[in-house]
């Protein structure tokens, strides 16, 4: 066979999804039939949920970054480059620095990114000062360097609005900022606010019950129903489209999250830049040879790595099915798997799905664990804080974790709403 | 399910108040829910309302603030106005479709 009869598999993005899956579909398919290619604009990889752990000193900067080329398998071509837009009838990208690649089948896995841009006057002066946030790499240190200088008053911990990544990790910094400033004698000095956009603590009502109540425990004031319409940095204050104002002394926002804007300019994506794709499948419901994995698409469950983590397996399965001409026969159920750093050396677990709240009692394995659901436990910290290994050094290469993508309701009990 | 009578009419609603079955509405009962809560319907709360049902049909679900701001031209500031307080609430509660789910 020569190379011109070769199929093409274009991966956009080199994140948790784009790396896993180019990694686990260049086991399956056969390299003088496919060629796979991802592209990226930049070589460097962040294990994201360590953002969290910087502005506490939990993890140190170097911890958490890498380059992508050595995640990377052989056979893989990563081209570093800016997308400039997708065209879907000719099925091929066009980069910005004037190259195009054709496909056959494409992926898009471009992720979500906070964008303060969106939000007047959230960025300007006092970004990553007093204004601060913990989705980047280099919000995250900025924000370490606050936290340090910080002698008390109002801290607020702001989600601008949903979706945005890893939806636990606003009350996680909470905790732990509760657990930090108590550790430097700042606490009874300093008022915790939580503001969002939602009606309580989390979007699923058992878990905002049970994350309410440790709120409520450790002093946490919550507001509620707050949807922003500016920040005035000179007065540090949120002010909503119903007029209410929120004081602060340090910020902590969560800015609005958006997909890439390549999606837009593609006419590929909905409001957010997400695109739309079937539930169970991640297959664009416009174009059949395009999927939209990870972060990136509008499936309605969490923007989290294990979501990524969980859907790729299923869609490589579907992939198989559907390039020897058959049905693909696997659904994605939505399962997300999502530790929760509640401070003090311990952590909650929530499971969940499309159709299920999040549940108690133990996982992975039925009755035996060794971590809690929806209860705080050390072994679930312990659990977290090993998963930056498990990422790099299993799920990236696409090893098999022995965790079935699918939720099992075994060994785990519904909890009352 | 609970029902309540509205305008004469027995429908079902959920526990809070939401309309159950998006089908059941009509101008009445839009007009109804919306005396309920303190709004009055003008001809911008009605364009709003038909464009909240239109969209729940064909997408499948509520659309948020943003994209009844963007597809309406309407800023959100104003949904606030015509809504006072909880708007993506109220104005999905008026047209009888679900709330929306904000996400997950």
């Amino acid at each position: 066979m020569t190379t011109a009869t070769k199929k093409s598999l274009v991966v956009l993005g080199a994140g948790t999804a784009g790396t896993m899956v180019a990694n686990k579909l260049r086991h399956r398919l056969n390299k003088t039939d496919w060629t796979i290619t991802v592209v990226d604009k930049t070589d460097i990889h962040d294990y994201q949920p360590g953002y969290l752990f910087i502005p506490f000193g939990m993890n140190t900067p170097e911890q958490i970054r890498k380059t992508k080329h050595a995640y990377i398998g052989d056979g893989v071509d990563l081209v570093l480059a800016e997308v400039d837009r997708v065209d879907p009838e000719a099925r091929s990208v066009a980069l910005t620095d004037g190259r195009s690649l054709a496909y056959d089948y494409l992926v898009i896995a471009s992720g979500t990114s906070p964008r303060p841009d969106q939000t007047p006057g959230m960025l300007g002066d006092e970004w990553h000062r007093s204004v601060g946030e913990f989705y980047t790499y280099d919000g995250a240190v900025a924000l370490r360097d606050q936290l340090s200088a910080f002698t008390g008053g109002r801290l607020v911990v702001h989600i601008t609005e949903l979706p945005f990544k890893c939806p636990v990790a606003p009350l996680e910094f909470t905790f732990l900022a509760d657990d930090y400033l108590r550790s430097r004698g700042l606490r009874d000095k300093t008022e915790i606010v939580f503001v969002t956009p939602l009606d309580g603590a989390f979007t699923k009502p058992v878990a905002s019950k049970e994350l309410g109540h440790i709120l409520k425990e450790r002093n946490v004031t919550v507001e509620t129903d707050f949807m922003i319409e500016s920040i005035d940095q000179e007065r540090k204050v949120l002010v909503s489209y119903d007029e209410r104002e929120v004081h602060y002394d340090q910020l902590v926002t969560i800015p609005l999250n958006m997909g890439a804007d390549f999606v837009a300019r593609s006419g590929l994506g909905d409001d957010l830049n997400y695109v739309p794709v079937d539930k169970h499948t991640m297959q664009s419901t416009e174009h059949p040879e395009i999927f939209a994995l990870g972060d990136a698409s509008n499936i309605p469950t969490s923007k989290a790595g294990s979501v990524a983590h969980f859907s790729v397996e299923i869609f490589v399965e579907n992939f198989m099915e559907l390039i020897a001409g058959k049905p693909m026969t696997h659904s994605f159920d939505g399962h997300a798997n999502c530790f929760v750093e509640s401070g003090g050396g311990k952590a909650l677990l929530l499971d969940f799905n499309y159709d299920t709240e999040p549940l108690t009692g133990t996982f992975p394995l039925p009755k035996v664990g060794p971590m809690t659901l929806l209860k705080e436990s050390r072994a679930n910290h312990v659990g977290k804080l090993a998963f930056r290994h498990i990422y790099w050094n299993m799920l990236l290469p696409g090893r098999p974790l022995g965790l079935p993508p699918h939720m099992s309701m075994s060994g785990k009990i519904p909890a009352d709403a | 399910m609970p029902t309540t009578t509205i305008a004469g009419t027995q429908v079902e609603v959920n526990e809070e108040g939401f309309l159950s079955n998006p089908d059941d509405w009509n101008e009445t009962l839009g007009t109804e829910f919306a005396r309920l809560i303190g709004v009055e319907m003008s001809e911008e709360h009605w364009r709003l309302v038909k464009f909240l049902r239109e969209d729940y049909k064909s997408q499948g679900e509520t659309p948020t603030l943003r994209r009844v701001s963007t597809q309406l031209g309407l800023p959100v500031k104003q949904l606030f106005t015509m809504f006072p307080g909880k708007p993506a609430k109220k104005m999905s509660y008026v047209a009888g479709v679900p709330k929306p789910k904000g996400c997950v």
